[in-house]
């Protein structure tokens, strides 16, 4: 068998494992939203917040309740690193200098994980499990919790009332995320990933001396970060590292984790909204993009006509031998087309086209399947944007799913879609014009420009992947890429819940001969055309600039 | 005023208790329920998979090692020594900048994009060094021969394994700097040789750590 062959069988053993999830995974989560019923720990939980978990909120009770919860996470992960020269359990480590810590505990909290430090060289234990992986945790929680606040918006009627915030946040963390990440934490062990809490010691080696290695809980803490679509790696070299990702085998499965919330979560829309054909219909679309892109990224990948590659015979830089190209190419889009940006393999040292692939995937906003919950919020907004284009077209008030798309809601998400763009190429013009930030560049030409335009479109989408040759630990980037997690994470979600909101208040329209079929394949392409138009239009300059300018240069 | 001050307190104090319990259940128990069992059921790989040869650890199966001769005098890289299997180049890895206590190993790519000038030299002297060790009297060892996973440098810089391909290519300068025939150094390949997992994950490898400490064995029995 060749090695191509083998790439598409692990593509289709892929979507085999995830149809199979699918139904129940989407199903359950359905229920969890929905149940009326509280567990023992819940009630404790809620006992200790002091909240009611049965109050219902409106949006902006909602929105408050998620900002409230994450400028605590912010201000938390920020302290917790300042002291952690002084934390037992820290290895010693020293605590970390104000604007690294800033940048890391904004991109936690913002489910992004991007990393301007070195896993193995600066976050002790208390740090990585009480503070990183806590985050994990509970931004995927969060990101899921507006998700469904929205789909509730569209669920219901003559109500401004969109659940309980406190209530979906832990549901989702206790019912969800803990127990998913349990098995599949110890599934990782069995395979080899390491789970102890030894200090750094030394090991020695065939020819005589030392190496010295880290000890860490690494598998309770890769198994969420694959789940909740965060990425951030205990390792500097992410699930690249044979600690985190050690066999063939844990790879394909660490692709499954980080696809399988997001693509279920249609699911759980159709049954919520009371058609599993609608969430169908949005399921398509993403799978279309998703196969789509990684059928992409195998070609240009295994066809490698590239300047070293080229001499080389193999696009193996960067990528690990028990992969190889066909299972990093298939990681590779995953992560960017989530929001996970856990990496198996570095996308800096992927062909020109590749490395655009990467990037192409973030900017579409991350929706197919998108982060957990950001990305089914993410895709409804892009319907919600075709069904008006759709109603342009034949001068019908558009609507979804029952709703109508009236000006106030196409205002909504109208600035939802421009936010990140904004973010991306505001960031990125100013980086490439101030004299100092270019100097992080590691590569020259096209590809040094991408390595910013990646950092900010990594940051504003909250993937956290990176073309990792820029040096992003300078007060610059770890402020700036800071702020673009922040605003890129959380405003849209201010339009999101008030689109919630505002749906929620309608009063339903009955179907009729002239309604706009929104569960049938037609939809489907009509969808996927949107996104790739409007998402093209935004960023053609700026990916003519970098990597389509490199890809045709060889 | 003072309603919308003690209103945000109020909402910050619930955020930071319901972050305090969510920590104690995902950052506390959870990571101690999943070591606790981790340990007693897994308790090698839990703890990084060593091996060992002789009866001391040599290193972990999962880990890549580098097979050089001691430094000499004045020279900043070493010297391969040939008469072990050699892993993949590894020009990503770093040494810890912090913390510098500790002698710890930054794992990493080079990051180097396809047309970097850097790149380009380090492939086309890496695959010189492996014709220039590979070729031996009566075997002469082309460019076209050598594969990829040889001349390019792994994501983590750490990668445990090289392609069966890379493994073949060695056989005929192992066998002549061991004093072994090539078809025992072509069985111990053969007998190291993994292939993908249910036919179809990943890529065939060589783990060169555990074929290193068989041919140690061998070297060892045949004298």
């Amino acid at each position: 068998m060749g090695p191509v062959l083998a790439g598409v069988l692990q593509l289709l053993a892929l979507m085999g494992a995830l149809a199979l999830a699918y139904i129940p995974l989407g199903n359950y989560m359905a229920r969890v939203y929905t149940s009326d019923k509280h567990l023992r720990v819940e009630k404790w939980i809620y006992k200790g917040i002091g909240a009611n978990p049965d109050t219902e909120m409106r949006w902006p009770a909602y929105l408050r309740g998620v900002l409230g919860f994450s400028v605590v996470g912010v201000l938390f992960l920020y302290l917790l690193q300042r002291i952690q020269g002084v934390l037992p359990g820290s290895l010693g480590f020293s605590s970390i200098e104000p604007a690294q810590a800033f940048n890391t505990a904004a991109s936690f909290v913002s489910n992004t994980n991007w990393q301007s430090y070195y896993g193995e060289q600066a976050m002790g234990h208390v740090v990585q499990t009480a503070g990183l992986a806590v985050q994990n945790f509970v931004s995927a929680a969060v990101g899921i919790a507006v998700a469904v606040a929205l789909v509730r918006g569209f669920a219901r009627s003559r109500t401004g009332e969109l659940g309980n915030f406190w209530s979906d946040l832990v549901r989702g963390t206790v019912r969800i995320l803990l127990p998913l990440a349990f098995v599949t934490a110890i599934v990782l062990v069995a395979c080899g990933a390491i789970q102890n809490f030894s200090g750094i010691h030394e090991v020695g080696q065939f020819m005589g001396g030392q190496q010295q290695w880290n000890g860490g809980a690494v598998a309770s803490q890769e198994a969420i970060k694959e789940l909740g679509t965060n990425g951030g790696g205990y390792f500097n070299a992410n699930s690249a590292h044979p600690f985190e990702n050690p066999t063939p085998f844990t790879n394909l499965f660490e692709i499954f984790l980080l696809l399988v919330i997001p693509f279920a979560l249609t699911r759980t829309f159709g049954v919520m909204v009371g058609s599993v054909k609608q969430g169908y219909a949005i399921l398509a679309t993403m799978a279309t993009i998703w196969v789509g892109f990684v059928a992409l990224m195998m070609w240009t990948e295994f066809a490698h006509h590239e300047g070293a590659l080229q001499i080389a015979g193999g696009a193996l830089e960067g990528k690990e031998t028990r992969f190889g190209v066909g299972a990093s190419s298939i990681f590779a889009v995953s992560t960017t087309l989530t929001s996970t940006g856990a990496v198996d393999s570095f996308h800096s040292s992927f062909t020109g086209f590749g490395g655009g692939i990467t990037i192409l995937g973030m900017q579409l906003g991350e929706i197919a399947p998108g982060g957990t919950g950001s990305g089914l919020y993410g895709i409804l907004i892009m319907a919600i944007i075709a069904v008006f284009i759709a109603g342009l077209m034949v001068g019908r008030t558009p609507e979804y799913l029952g709703k109508k798309i009236g000006s106030r809601e196409i205002k909504l998400a109208a600035v939802y879609i421009l936010i990140t763009p904004a973010l991306v190429l505001v960031f990125t013009a100013i980086s490439m014009a101030l004299p100092t930030p270019p100097d992080s560049m590691l590569n020259s030409g096209a590809h040094g420009f991408s390595e910013v335009l990646y950092a900010f479109t990594s940051a504003a989408n909250n993937n956290g992947s990176a073309f990792a040759g820029l040096n992003a630990n300078t007060d610059w980037y770890n402020t700036m890429l800071g702020l673009a997690m922040l605003l890129g994470r959380f405003l849209p979600m201010v339009f999101v819940l008030a689109l919630a909101g505002s749906l929620g208040q309608q009063k339903p329209i009955p179907v009729t001969a002239g309604t706009l079929r929104t569960e049938k394949p037609l939809f489907t392409g009509l969808l996927v055309g949107a996104i790739l138009i409007i998402v093209g239009l935004t960023y053609f300059p700026a990916l003519a600039l970098g990597p389509l300018a490199e890809g045709l240069a060889s | 005023m003072n309603n919308s001050v003690s209103n945000t307190a109020r909402l910050l104090g619930a955020g930071l208790r319901a972050l305090l319990l969510l920590t104690l259940v995902t950052g506390v128990i959870y990571p101690l329920v999943v070591t606790g069992i981790a340990q007693g059921l897994f308790n090698n790989k839990a703890n990084g998979s060593e091996i060992k040869s002789e009866g001391k650890v040599v290193g972990s199966s999962l880990i890549g090692q580098s097979y050089n001769l001691p430094l000499k005098k004045g020279q900043e890289t070493p010297d391969a020594d040939l008469r072990w299997f050699q892993g993949r180049p590894a020009n990503g890895l770093g040494a810890n900048s912090v913390n510098t206590r500790y002698k710890l190993i930054l794992s990493g790519a080079t990051n180097l994009s396809a047309d970097n000038k850097d790149l380009i030299q380090q492939v086309k002297d890496a695959q010189a060094a492996v014709v220039k060790d590979n070729s031996v009297p009566g075997y002469t060892v082309k460019v076209s021969q050598v594969p990829a996973d040889a001349v390019t440098s792994s994501g983590s810089g750490l990668d445990p394994d090289i392609s069966p391909a890379y493994a073949e290519l060695q056989v005929h300068r192992i066998a002549e700097k061991n004093g072994l025939s090539l078809a025992q150094v072509d069985k111990l390949v053969k007998n190291h040789t993994e292939g993908r997992t249910l036919g179809f994950m990943g890529e065939p490898r060589v783990n060169v750590l555990e074929i290193n400490i068989s041919l140690k064995d061998l070297v060892a029995k045949g004298n």
